[in-house]
């Protein structure tokens, strides 16, 4: 069956859109194939630095003959409405077909050579690619990432000659830049383009170059006694930089590891794309870096490697210099710059979120075991250096650098600590801190934004959350849960409202609690859903009204183990009918309440025992909610199941006697409401 | 007469001296059929906005040039004493409109006369679109690498002054002390050598950056500056509302006001004199003459082409 491929050779793609660019070709390529009514066995494509491949394999030669039918008017209809369908259909009254009273035209296409298709087809896929930033060049009107140099067009060993917009199709490519014969040559079908491309030193798919990367970065240090330290977005990214990656492992002048180890990978990482280096019998990092290079120089790398190390001697110099006069700034001149620093036109400047950010620390301390005096400080220093030069350099150094500076200004290591890792947990894959100064101003610090956001009305709206809420919540739940801190979280957001509603003088009436409460319980919710928890659990435990994030998860969780059992399964039935009754019996007008009466003449016998049970339950699930032991309240519960079932087996419960009815009517609120104390069974599907 | 002496690369493996470097480049793409133009005389922060690029950009016309342009940026004065900012430097610049199809392997070339061998260094085209807000202009290229450090900025023009070129033109603008540092293997601009026999580049500019640092963050009266930008400004719309002995309105004189102001802000911003919330407005300020300039520049050019 023959094969069609495609290949788009330009100048360089930016390494960060080639992958996409490669969804792309598949899915424009899938569609248009389909469009003309061809089918095919597999479909692959390659992004790469300078070409897209496209290659369809077991494509038909022509695509089949096809009838297709078009119902038209009314063999009665007005003529207007005929002519218009012979003008729709291009035929003549007497080549339409009737049928029940109703005209058919019968348009018959016959099938097409494949090679006649492509053409039109390569056309569309090049003008209109969703790059996501296109170009002209020289003097044409084709838009292309960057400029296109060629378009090789094979279909079955033959090309499919076409031009867009003065390019000419071929079957002709070229290999590596510089490691390349430099000769055009051409190819017969995918595996001969595959295999001259790789003797031209072009690896044509990104998962080949990552793996030359890896294979020779990871030889290469180990043949050094070292290890590479990995870093997949990095990976990424240089595997779209070299058609032929090379790693080369450089020297580092050693003075440079008297920087934290944070910037040294990060100015690598960021302006070098470099891999950093690790001596794993040492603390930090080997005073190497591992470059990609995309040539295989002829003297074995020497010259790449001490070029590319001088430019790491110029940025670390660079890094050097903010490291250094940072140290003779220091925190109170950062901190009386953030007063000019915007945070959000009405929630002010970064120096009153400081304010307040200290202050809510101090508050949350007792809480969860820290010291008030530290949590105030570090909160007090925590974005001062925001305004630091390394953190200007390197924003993604925010709180590593607060940390490494108040270290070095004596202050103790609780509170750096804090100062560095009060931004955490950063995303569902981050780590939680546990120090208890740095869990008071990690809550203080995310209460604040999500307390003043929701304060402004400025919530997440579908997938539009510019201020990341949504992670800053699911910090807070899990700051709270992993660190087991107890108590109501409707409290632990009031100080933080009263101080932004006071301090930017907002209308006093500002509500934010309720909204911000069903936003943490939305959260809850998908984390303990994405820990294979039921959703709905949450929601019939939030429904008690408790706001104390622990008590909820334990309840959840006990609540779900009692209903994966036989018993919790079957109570929650009888629970849905007995509420089910009581609902009905609600709308004809008031459902009796009060004390259930036990001995009276022909009360059947499972009555009498579910009141007992009911008597018993009451008294054990109070003790144990008491204790929070909700393990036991289910047990408790669980006891319920027999007599339940029991009693709705053998009891009529609408009884024409009225004090029968009466009492019966009783003991199913009792047992509603002794279950509504453990969660709100109605929410919870059966 | 034999224009440039030609640096003899074949016998010597001396590293070129950064005066030969810029005659080496000027040879190589003299050859290519640019104009060789002499820097413009009017202070601006970077060689594309030498009228000859940033003007000759729009329209219709071929154009083919290149250049050495001294780059002003008063605000990365560091006394002489940092050893890779300069507030002023040079930037080599060449423009080819329409850009040939083989303009990479053009500048690929003109490394190659520069002594990198591009099977010993890692020579990369690494995404950077260009864009300067000041004067509207934009385009799609790549930085292109050298052993990991940036030497080149290659830009693909796809508008100037706010407007969307006819005909794109390539642009390519060397970092010339960062190249020679490189070629010549030194860490410090100031050891640069700048001739063959040893001058160095401390030798000759040392001294202008300490005064000039100085004068930019000191000196410099912020009221004279303002006033002087509003002048300048004013004379923009002045001098594009006159007509010239043809009937054209007076673009080349009127961007040279641009300039004049563009570079007046600079200084006012190195000095400290710009608040955050006037930034902008100073910016937008520049860029709405720049585009009334380019406007009318664009209106003549195709009027004549």
């Amino acid at each position: 069956m023959p094969q069609l491929l495609l290949e788009i050779f330009s100048e360089e793609i930016p390494a960060r859109m080639q992958q996409g660019a490669a969804r792309d070709l598949e899915r424009m390529a899938t569609e248009r194939l389909k469009a003309a009514g061809l089918t095919w066995d597999g479909l692959t494509t390659y992004a790469g630095p300078r070409r897209l491949t496209l290659v369809v394999d077991g494509l038909p030669a022509a695509t089949p003959d096809r009838e297709d039918e078009m119902k038209g008017p009314k063999a009665s209809a007005p003529e207007q409405a005929l002519e218009g369908f012979l003008r729709k259909t291009g035929l003549t009254r007497d080549q339409l077909v009737e049928r029940d009273g109703v005209l058919f035209a019968v348009i018959s296409q016959q099938g097409q050579a494949t090679p006649g298709l492509i053409p039109g087809m390569v056309d569309q896929i090049i003008r209109n690619f969703p790059w996501p930033k296109s170009m002209r060049w020289g003097s044409g009107t084709l838009r292309w990432v960057r400029p296109i140099k060629r378009i090789l067009c094979i279909f079955d060993g033959h090309v499919v000659p076409f031009e867009i917009d003065g390019i000419p199709s071929d079957a002709i490519t070229e290999g590596h830049r510089f490691l390349g014969s430099g000769a055009p040559f051409a190819v017969s079908d995918f595996v001969d383009y595959r295999h001259k491309l790789e003797r031209e030193h072009v690896l044509i798919d990104v998962a080949d170059r990552k793996l030359r990367i890896l294979e020779q970065a990871k030889a290469a240090c180990a043949a050094k006694g070292l290890s590479l330290v990995d870093d997949d977005g990095l990976l990424d990214e240089v595997a779209g930089l070299a058609e032929w990656p090379t790693p080369i492992l450089g020297d580092m002048d050693p003075q440079f590891l008297s920087l934290p180890p944070e910037v040294v990978r990060l100015s690598m990482k960021v302006h070098q794309k470099y891999f950093a280096v690790r001596d794993p019998s040492k603390e930090g990092l080997a005073p190497n870096f591992l470059v990609v290079a995309n040539v295989e120089a002829t003297d074995g790398g020497k010259a790449l490697a001490a070029g590319n190390s001088r430019v790491l001697s110029a940025r670390l110099n660079d890094a050097r210099f903010f490291w250094d006069e940072d140290q003779k700034v220091g925190f109170d001149a950062w901190n009386a710059k953030l007063s000019g620093v915007t945070f959000h036109a009405k929630l002010g400047t970064l120096a009153e979120r400081v304010e307040r950010i200290a202050a809510l620390a101090r508050e949350i301390a007792p809480l969860v075991g820290a010291d008030a005096d530290q949590a105030e400080t570090a909160a007090r220093l925590s974005k001062a250096d925001l305004a630091s030069g390394m953190v200007g350099e390197f924003p993604e150094l925010q709180g590593v650098m607060g940390g490494y500076y108040a270290r070095l200004a004596g202050q103790p290591d609780a509170v750096a600590d804090a100062i560095r890792d009060h931004y955490k947990p950063q995303g569902p894959a981050d780590t939680v801190p546990t120090a208890p100064v740095t869990v008071a101003v990690a809550l203080a610090d995310k209460l604040d934004t999500l307390v003043g956001f929701f304060a402004i009305d400025e919530k997440p709206t579908g997938s539009k959350d510019p201020f990341a809420l949504r992670r800053a919540a699911l910090g807070v739940i899990r700051l709270v849960l992993e660190n087991g801190v107890r108590g109501s979280l409707v409290e632990m957001m009031k100080p933080a409202g009263t101080m932004i509603i006071a301090g930017r003088k907002m209308s006093a009436d500002t509500k934010y609690s309720a909204d911000l409460l069903a936003f943490f319980v939305d959260r809850l919710t998908v984390l303990l859903r994405d820990r294979g928890q039921r959703h709905d659990l949450v929601a019939a435990v939030f429904a008690l009204g408790d706001d104390d994030l622990v008590r909820i998860v334990r309840r959840v969780e006990a609540l779900a183990a009692f209903l994966a059992t036989d018993d919790g399964a079957n109570l929650l039935a009888g629970y849905k009918r007995a509420s089910n009754i009581l609902r009905a019996e609600e709308k004809k007008g008031p459902v009796p309440t009060g004390m259930v009466r036990t001995g009276l003449p022909n009360q059947p016998e499972p009555e009498t025992a579910l009141a007992f049970a009911v008597g018993a339950a009451q008294t054990a699930v109070d003790i144990a909610l008491d204790a929070e032991d909700f393990a036991a309240a289910m047990t408790a519960l669980a006891a319920l199941r027999a007599p339940v079932d029991a009693f709705f087996t053998d009891v009529l419960v609408n009884s024409d006697v009225v004090e029968e009815r009466e009492n019966r009517l009783k003991l199913l609120g009792q047992v509603r409401d002794v279950m509504g104390k453990v969660a709100d069974f109605g929410q919870i599907a059966g | 007469m034999q224009p440039f002496p030609e640096p003899d690369l074949s016998t010597s493996t001396e590293p070129l001296a950064f005066q030969d470097l810029i005659l080496t480049l000027h040879r190589y793409w003299g050859e290519q059929g640019c104009a060789i133009l002499q820097p413009y005389d009017i202070e601006v922060g970077a060689g594309t906005l030498h009228p000859a690029t940033v003007l000759r950009a729009l329209g219709p016309k071929p154009w083919k040039a290149a250049y050495v342009q001294p780059s002003r940026r008063p605000g990365d004065g560091r006394y002489g004493e940092n050893p890779n900012r300069l507030q002023h430097y040079y930037q080599y610049q060449v423009i080819l409109k329409p850009n040939p199809d083989n303009l990479q392997e053009l500048y690929l070339g003109s490394l190659a006369a520069i002594g990198i061998d591009p099977k010993l260094h890692d020579i990369r085209f690494v995404e950077d679109d260009w864009e300067n807000p000041t004067v509207g202009a934009w385009g799609l290229g790549w930085e292109v690498w050298c052993d990991g450090m940036e030497v080149t900025q290659f830009t693909y023009f796809q508008g100037v002054g706010g407007i969307e070129v006819d005909v794109v033109s390539g642009e390519l603008t060397y970092g010339l002390e960062r190249l020679a540092m490189y070629v010549q293997g030194v860490d410090n601009v100031y050891d640069l050598k700048f001739t063959k026999e040893g001058l160095t580049y401390g030798e000759v500019f040392l001294e202008n950056e300490r005064q000039q640092s100085e004068a930019n963050f000191h000196g410099y009266d912020v009221d004279g500056l303002k006033r002087r930008f509003e002048d300048m400004a004013a004379e923009v719309s002045r001098l594009l509302d006159m007509r010239g002995p043809q009937g054209q309105p007076l673009v080349l004189p009127a961007y040279d006001q641009v300039l004049k102001a563009s570079h007046l802000f600079n200084l006012m911003d190195a000095r400290g004199a710009i608040a955050v919330a006037e930034r902008q407005s100073y910016i937008g300020r520049i860029r709405e003459l720049c585009k009334a300039c380019a406007l009318a520049y664009v209106e003549q050019e195709r009027k004549t082409a």
